[in-house]
């Protein structure tokens, strides 16, 4: 079985990383924005595990960084979640261009 | 050799009280007060037992009275001194720049040790009765505490900054009483004024300080005294050529030394403060403005005398802004009608007497005379001149009023301070055997001996001071029968307390003149023999008597000589009784020259051109803030956009670089 060329698995991560990257964008439901990021860091995780196991065979570092960031998206979302929460109570809403009070 | 180890409890003592009445006063109102006097009682015993032993005890070594250090700190040290072998025959030492906390005794300051602690002493007994019921009591005792530290620490300085310093404090104790009654529009107009000139003064001393501790390369007295008149000495070669506008730097650095004297010491023409003084308490005015501080000028040029003995010039001008000043405040008082007013010029021309005495003496031997007179003078004159001012205390307390025609005929209502001012007035006056006399023959004489025309010109001032000093007298307890007003109708004279430093204060006007004063102090440290002139002391006598003699014919009754009088006199009379228009000069020169010319274009180029640039810069980055402000919208979306544009830009910039 012949080997997927990493092009291919760079493709699907750059792909991914601007899925992520329009859905924040265009997205105004905070919780949505928040699924957006996640989709972004996982993009990352892919790109790390490719060049480590592309280029470094021999290291772990690229691994353990995924790992690494899993688990703090894990934290970042029980956090954002918990934001979001609070925004709720106070505006009544979760909608990204309603809470606009933070200006001069 | 004794070196007075307990010396140093006379300043602490009253530092002590001080904070403690200042701290904790305002809850034990009345201890307070009783406090502050039995400290200053402490402090006067001190005083007293080393001035004892100090002239009697201690031995003298070649006839003369040795300076003793009983303390001595380094604080601030600037250069280290060495001690370089002999210079023109005479060992000199060079550097040794250092500010020390030093106490000194000597004569000078053991006899003024005396003259402040018995005057305090006696004000603060007669403050007990004259400030009773005051609401700031306390304060004022504290302030007093102050005071009499201050000064005791300026005359026991043995290190020309340290003097400096507490000179300072003293100005700062006089401003607070002169300031007491702080309700008082006109009280608070004369502390700042009195603060200003002083200050004003005060700056001419400094630079004189650094200019002599520059050339002397020191600042203590001994150090400065010793290199500045040793002969041949390089510290004189150096300071002596030609400077600064063909005055040698000695001339200058002695001249700016007087100013402050001259300052402190209400000399002509840095006298306007002293009048206004009179705003303070009483008491404060017998203290501070007659008896001690207003000495201290004379005291600082008695202390530099062997210096300023060695430049002549200086000399001069020391004689004739006394002579000058002991005139034209006796011509002035003859003219004031309020009684405090009369006593502070009189005070400034008595001070002018004792600038003069030291102008006019010579150094060695009895050439010096002129030097003891002076301190013999402000000897006696602290006692007469606190016994007028507590006594004209006394009147004002009984009769609520400054003013002389508010007075008269009040002989029968105040037996004993008619008594003790009547004495006073003949002390002042310079008739024997009391006091005032012996000293004030013995300046006569010195000037005599040295320049006639200060000598007729003191004779006059004797007239003059004689004349008013009587008219004064006579308006206060003779002229016209009193008009009881109905606060005074019940009254009797004074408590004890107030009169006990009366009568101490007649007692000590009488026989302070017996002390062979030349013995004891003289600018070489021996004892001089003076002969009694009988010539000159008939003529000073006869000067005084005819004074007099023109008070009693004028003010013994009620009657419209005196005011015919002033009234062929016209403008000479006006323009005395207005102070020859000193205070309108002075106003002149700072409102109308130095607030419109100087002052006004500063604060135009102040608040046009420096806030201007300010107001520019400050105006252009809030248009430039106004401007950028929309950026921040809130919105989440338009954040993440500028983000993703910045990080896209940032990505090309660098693909650019590094491709």
């Amino acid at each position: 079985m012949t080997e997927i060329p990493y092009t291919h698995i760079l493709f699907v991560s750059t792909a991914l990383f601007f899925i992520g990257a329009f859905g924040f964008l265009t997205r105004r439901n905070a919780i949505t924005m928040l699924m957006a990021v996640e989709l972004m860091l996982n993009s990352v995780n892919i790109n790390y595990v490719v060049f480590n196991k592309y280029f470094y065979a021999d290291k772990l570092e690229g691994f353990f960084f995924s790992i690494f960031i899993i688990t703090i998206a894990a934290a970042e979302a029980a956090v954002a979640i918990a934001i979001i929460i609070n925004i709720y109570r106070k505006f009544k809403s979760i909608d990204a261009n309603e809470i606009d009070s933070l200006k001069f | 050799m004794n070196i007075f180890p307990y010396i140093s409890l006379v300043l602490i003592i009253p530092l002590t009280v001080f904070l403690v009445t200042g701290i904790f006063g305002k809850r034990f109102q009345q201890l307070s007060g009783i406090l502050g006097t039995l400290g200053l009682f402490a402090a006067a015993c001190i005083s007293y037992l080393c001035a004892y032993q100090y002239f009697f005890e201690t031995e003298k070594i070649n006839a003369v009275y040795q300076t003793i250090i009983s303390f001595k700190h380094t604080w601030l040290q600037f250069t280290v001194a060495n001690i370089l072998p002999l210079q023109g025959g005479v060992p000199e030492g060079r550097g040794g720049l250092s500010i020390d906390f030093t106490i000194m005794l000597d004569p000078i300051s053991v006899m003024m040790l005396v003259v402040i602690t018995t005057v305090s002493l006696m004000v603060h007994i007669y403050s007990l009765g004259y400030m009773h019921g005051e609401e700031r009591y306390a304060t004022y005792f504290s302030f007093l505490s102050l005071f009499t530290f201050s000064m005791l620490g300026l005359v026991l300085a043995g290190n020309i900054f340290q003097l400096y310093m507490f000179w300072e404090l003293v100005g700062v104790s006089s401003f607070l009483l002169i300031g007491y009654y702080f309700d008082k529009p006109s009280a608070v107009a004369a502390a700042k004024k009195a603060f200003i000139v002083t200050r004003f003064a005060d700056l001419g001393f400094l630079a004189g300080i650094l200019l002599l501790s520059y050339y002397a390369e020191s600042l203590d007295f001994q150090t400065i005294i010793l290199r500045m008149t040793t002969e041949n000495s390089s510290f004189i070669t150096s300071a002596s050529s030609p400077s600064f506008i063909g005055a040698s730097a000695i001339t200058w650095a002695l001249t700016l030394i007087f100013i402050g004297g001259a300052g402190k010491s209400a000399m002509f023409p840095l006298h306007i403060w002293l009048p206004d003084a009179m705003e303070g308490p009483t008491p404060v005015s017998a203290l501070i403005h007659a008896a001690t501080m207003v000495v201290a000028g004379v005291f600082l040029v008695a202390r530099l005398f062997p210096v300023f003995h060695n430049v002549p010039v200086t000399l001069e001008i020391v004689s004739y802004v006394g002579i000058f000043s002991a005139f034209f405040a006796a011509v002035i008082a003859c003219t004031q009608t309020d009684i405090k007013r009369v006593l502070a010029y009189s005070t400034m021309s008595q001070i002018g007497y004792m600038m003069f005495a030291l102008g006019v003496s010579g150094f060695k031997g009895n050439e010096g005379e002129g030097f003891s007179a002076s301190m013999f003078h402000l000897f006696t004159h602290a006692m007469f001149k606190a016994l007028l001012f507590l006594a004209a205390g006394a009147v004002i307390h009984y009769v609520h009023s400054n003013e002389m025609k508010d007075m008269g005929g009040l002989r029968k209502k105040m037996p004993v301070t008619n008594a003790v001012f009547l004495i006073a007035c003949l002390a002042i006056s310079g008739v024997p055997p009391l006091s005032g006399f012996f000293s004030k023959e013995e300046i006569l004489t010195a000037a005599f001996n040295h320049n006639i025309i200060i000598y007729i010109f003191g004779l006059l001032t004797a007239c003059l001071t004689a004349f008013y000093m009587f008219r004064l007298y006579l308006s206060i307890f003779w002229n016209k029968t009193f008009e009881s007003h109905h606060h005074a109708e019940h009254k009797s004279e004074a408590p004890f307390s107030m009169l006990f430093p009366l009568i101490f204060l007649a007692i000590a006007t009488i026989v302070v003149g017996f002390i062979p004063f030349t013995h004891f102090i003289s600018p070489d440290g021996t004892s001089i023999e003076t002969e009694f002139h009988f010539n000159l002391a008939t003529i000073a006598v006869s000067a005084g008597l005819l004074g007099i003699a023109i008070a009693l014919f004028l003010y013994t009754k009620q009657n419209v000589r005196a005011e015919n009088i002033s009234r062929s006199l016209g403008g000479i009379y006006q323009s005395a009784y207005k102070k020859f228009y000193v205070d309108e000069v002075y106003l002149f020169i700072t409102k109308d020259i130095i607030f419109n010319l100087i002052s006004r274009p500063a604060a135009w180029i102040d608040k046009n051109m420096v806030d201007g640039l300010m107001k520019l810069i400050a105006g252009v980055s809030e248009m430039f803030s106004e401007a950028i402000k929309p950026i921040q919208s809130g919105k989440i979306a338009d954040y993440v956009m500028w983000f993703f544009a910045g990080v896209i830009l940032l990505s090309v910039f660098a693909v650019y670089i590094f491709s």
